[in-house]
């Protein structure tokens, strides 16, 4: 499914990635953790492509597509999907409408029909249930004046709306009470499947308890330093970074 | 969602200003330049009265003395009045009297411009679809009115403001310049002596106009300026929606559109009044040519409880100086502004509004939403004002600014005067750029870059759309996204 290698990039003169190599195959959850400024979430713009973050070196396939030579929203075509830290606000666009017109502008990118508003309507309707969303709070502009913990839902409704084949959780614990913490992650975990991978990013094993990586990599100086079973989450909580860094 | 598609497409289908064509219509000019014997031809050729050729010497000769307004954020080279036309006629005979004796050249001109001008083939379009008169003007004159009958039997007058004079003397004279005086300033002054046309509605009394009315400007002759004159009288609880629209051909000189728009409003009456001004903006790189839209609209709610309501989408015109105004005179009577002035390129734009609350009790509502982009301009500049009778008056006013790109820019000038001690005004401004993380959040999802830009616009100006009649509020939304095309990227 996902295929990096010998990738490295850098935000202005500044380089962050140091040669990341890492696969993660059909089916995978995986879970990247590493310390403040280890590059986690570079990595996850890089392979969103968003501006800025200039690709010095190696590869990073979809599929066995390329995906740096794709603008952003063609890699979003095909199956690829940022949960955003910090969610973006959009004033003046509901929800509904952001989510509709994304929805279709990919279908129409892989030349599906576009889906028919009462059949949006309805599947909108259930993913909202499902994470406990007010369907009244979707008719508002998105994100705008949401809470922290709302507008992560949001992410997460927005990637069950499109199922993607390949989802970035960018530290989607963060700003999250445990209640909702269990709310995104349950929604997160209806998503596994075997035709879908995801990579968790986040500091703290406490996400991993609720979403069980199948896999973990530790994340620092801008390249994977080790690799391992969920068991590597659990050592990392009680002895930390310090063996990775420098 | 499927209007953002449509922008899209439409915004891809075009190169730049979809309306810059020239037609070749055999047409008919003043001689060039401006003197006292040129206002008398003008009024010649329409047969005016005598009272009327008075009033526009009298203007003229007071547009002499008066100078030019210098206090609004616009720049340009002083303006040669000797150098334009102040009348060019498309050549016919005596005028037509129906649509069948129009020149054809002029129908597909409208045709080519979306403009439904034939009757039958409005009538012809969907069943329960609204239905509009539409007065074409075409340079100095007015071409075509269309509906005239249906709207005569509900007593509905709907003409060319030159037939109005002929017809209708005693309406024309009894409100002609009492909203606008000739000698408000110099280019509402200036109208008043060279006026060739514009449109005439009266509404009776207890009526409520049974479709939209409205007017499609066209300026099409080299080196001519236009200067339409309007003037809308809603008598006592009556109802009016009108709506003008206006477009030009690309051409290197700068034209000069010096309008007067009046409103008067009785008791309990009502005017909505939308205008969608879509003029040649000029060449976006050198600035060179477009219109100068220099403007005076102002409505006069004499009646009590009368209520009147602009809005605008102002997205062409190299240089837009308007500001649609209220005089809230009559107890308990309201205001509303709804603004969307789009520029791009090298426009430059200074509009606003004015609320005079003279009334007690008199309400009014300001949404101004200004984007500008390019290396554009676009000034927002309002007054509210309460007098000492107005007491208990409120006003709301909410400026948004957009700035797409760098080199462009926002300013917001309110001007608030309070008068009493028992007005409550309130005023809100946000200034925002269209940022990068929100185009490349739209664009994660699977936007592009065209339909990101589109759907943040259309979001940015929402509540004022929501203003417009529901076809011309997806008309206007495709009009600004084709107005910003290029600005980002």
């Amino acid at each position: 499914m996902l295929s990096i290698q010998e990738l490295s990039a850098s935000v202005g003169e500044k380089p962050i990635l140091n040669g990341l190599s890492l696969t993660v195959p059909a089916g995978e959850v995986h879970a990247i953790m590493g310390p403040n400024g280890a590059g986690k979430s570079t990595l996850s713009y890089v392979l969103t492509g968003r501006e800025g973050y200039e690709v010095t070196g190696g590869t990073a396939t979809l599929d066995g597509v390329n995906l740096l030579s794709l603008a952003p929203e063609d890699r979003a075509a095909k199956g690829l999907f940022l949960s955003f830290q910090y969610p973006l606000e959009i004033p003046g666009v509901p929800a509904l409408t952001f989510v509709r017109a994304a929805l279709n502008a990919q279908r129409k990118a892989r030349s599906e029909d576009e889906l028919a508003a009462p059949a949006f309507l309805k599947l909108a309707r259930e993913k909202a249930a499902a994470l406990k969303i007010d369907f009244d709070m979707l008719k508002r502009p998105l994100n705008v004046g949401f809470s922290g913990g709302e507008k992560k839902r949001m992410e997460i409704l927005q990637m069950a709306m499109l199922e993607p084949r390949f989802s970035i959780l960018d530290e989607t614990d963060s700003g999250l009470d445990i209640d909702a913490l269990k709310i995104v992650a349950d929604g997160v975990n209806a998503l596994r499947g075997p035709d879908r991978s995801m990579l968790v990013i986040t500091h703290y094993q406490r996400l991993l308890d609720y979403i069980k990586p199948d896999r973990v990599s530790v994340l620092a100086n801008g390249r994977i330093v080790a690799t391992g079973g969920p068991e590597l989450a659990l050592e990392l909580e009680k002895s930390g970074y310090d063996r990775y860094a420098a | 969602m499927a209007a953002i598609k449509q922008t899209v497409e439409q915004v891809k289908a075009l190169e730049s200003y979809e309306h810059g064509f020239i037609s070749d219509i055999e047409s008919e000019f003043a001689p060039k330049g401006l003197s006292a014997d040129i206002v008398r031809f003008i009024s010649a050729k329409k047969d005016e009265p005598q009272w009327m050729l008075d009033w526009r010497l009298e203007a003229y000769e007071r547009w002499l003395s008066l100078d030019k307004p210098h206090w609004a954020e616009v720049q340009f080279p002083p303006i040669d009045y000797q150098d334009s036309y102040y009348y060019a006629a498309p050549k016919t005979k005596d005028g037509p009297a129906s649509l069948d004796e129009v020149d054809p050249d002029l129908l597909a001109v409208y045709a080519k411009l979306g403009i439904p001008l034939k009757e039958q083939e409005v009538l012809a379009g969907v069943i329960g679809a609204p239905r509009y008169a539409v007065d074409a003007v075409f340079d100095s004159v007015s071409v075509v009115t269309t509906f005239k009958k249906e709207l005569a039997e509900v007593g509905v007058i709907f003409c060319s403001m030159s037939e109005a004079i002929r017809e209708h003397p005693d309406l024309v004279r009894k409100y002609l310049g009492t909203v606008v005086p000739t000698s408000d300033n110099y280019y509402a002054c200036l109208n008043a002596a060279v006026f060739s046309d514009g449109s005439f509605v009266y509404v009776p009394a207890g009526v409520r106009c049974p479709m939209e009315l409205s007017t499609y400007f066209r300026i099409n002759a080299e080196n001519s300026g236009q200067f339409e004159r309007t003037l809308i009288i809603a008598d006592k609880a009556a109802y009016v929606s009108y709506l003008e629209g206006c477009t030009a051909p690309m051409r290197d000189e700068n034209q000069l559109h010096a309008a007067v728009v009046e409103l008067v409003l009785l008791d309990d009456a009502e005017i909505k009044y939308s205008t969608v001004q879509n003029w040649y903006p000029g060449d976006p790189v050198t600035g060179k040519g477009g219109i100068y839209n220099f403007v005076t609209k102002r409505a006069d709610c004499r009646g009590d409880r009368s209520k009147v309501s602009w809005t605008q989408v102002e997205t062409g015109s190299a240089i837009t100086w308007k500001y649609p105004s209220c005089v809230l005179r009559g107890e308990g009577s309201s205001g509303e502004f709804y603004s969307i002035a789009v520029t791009n390129g090298r426009q430059q734009a200074d509009t606003g509004t004015k609320m005079i609350h003279l009334g007690a009790n008199t309400k009014s509502r300001i949404v101004s939403k200004g984007i500008s982009a390019g290396h554009s301009s676009n000034t927002y500049r309002g007054l509210v004002s309460a007098h000492p009778k107005a007491i208990g008056s409120r006003n709301f006013t909410q400026c948004d600014s957009l700035l797409i790109g760098k080199d462009c820019a926002a300013n917001t000038i309110p001007y608030v005067e309070a008068r009493n001690g028992q007005s409550i005004f309130e005023h809100e401004a946000t200034t925002t750029r269209l940022s990068e993380d929100q185009l490349f959040y739209a664009r994660q999802r699977g936007l592009s870059q065209e339909e990101a830009v589109a759907l943040l616009v259309n979001g940015f100006v929402r509540e004022v759309l929501q203003e417009l009649p529901m076809e011309f509020a997806v008309e206007a939304q495709k009009l600004v996204a084709i107005s910003l095309e290029g600005s980002v990227g």
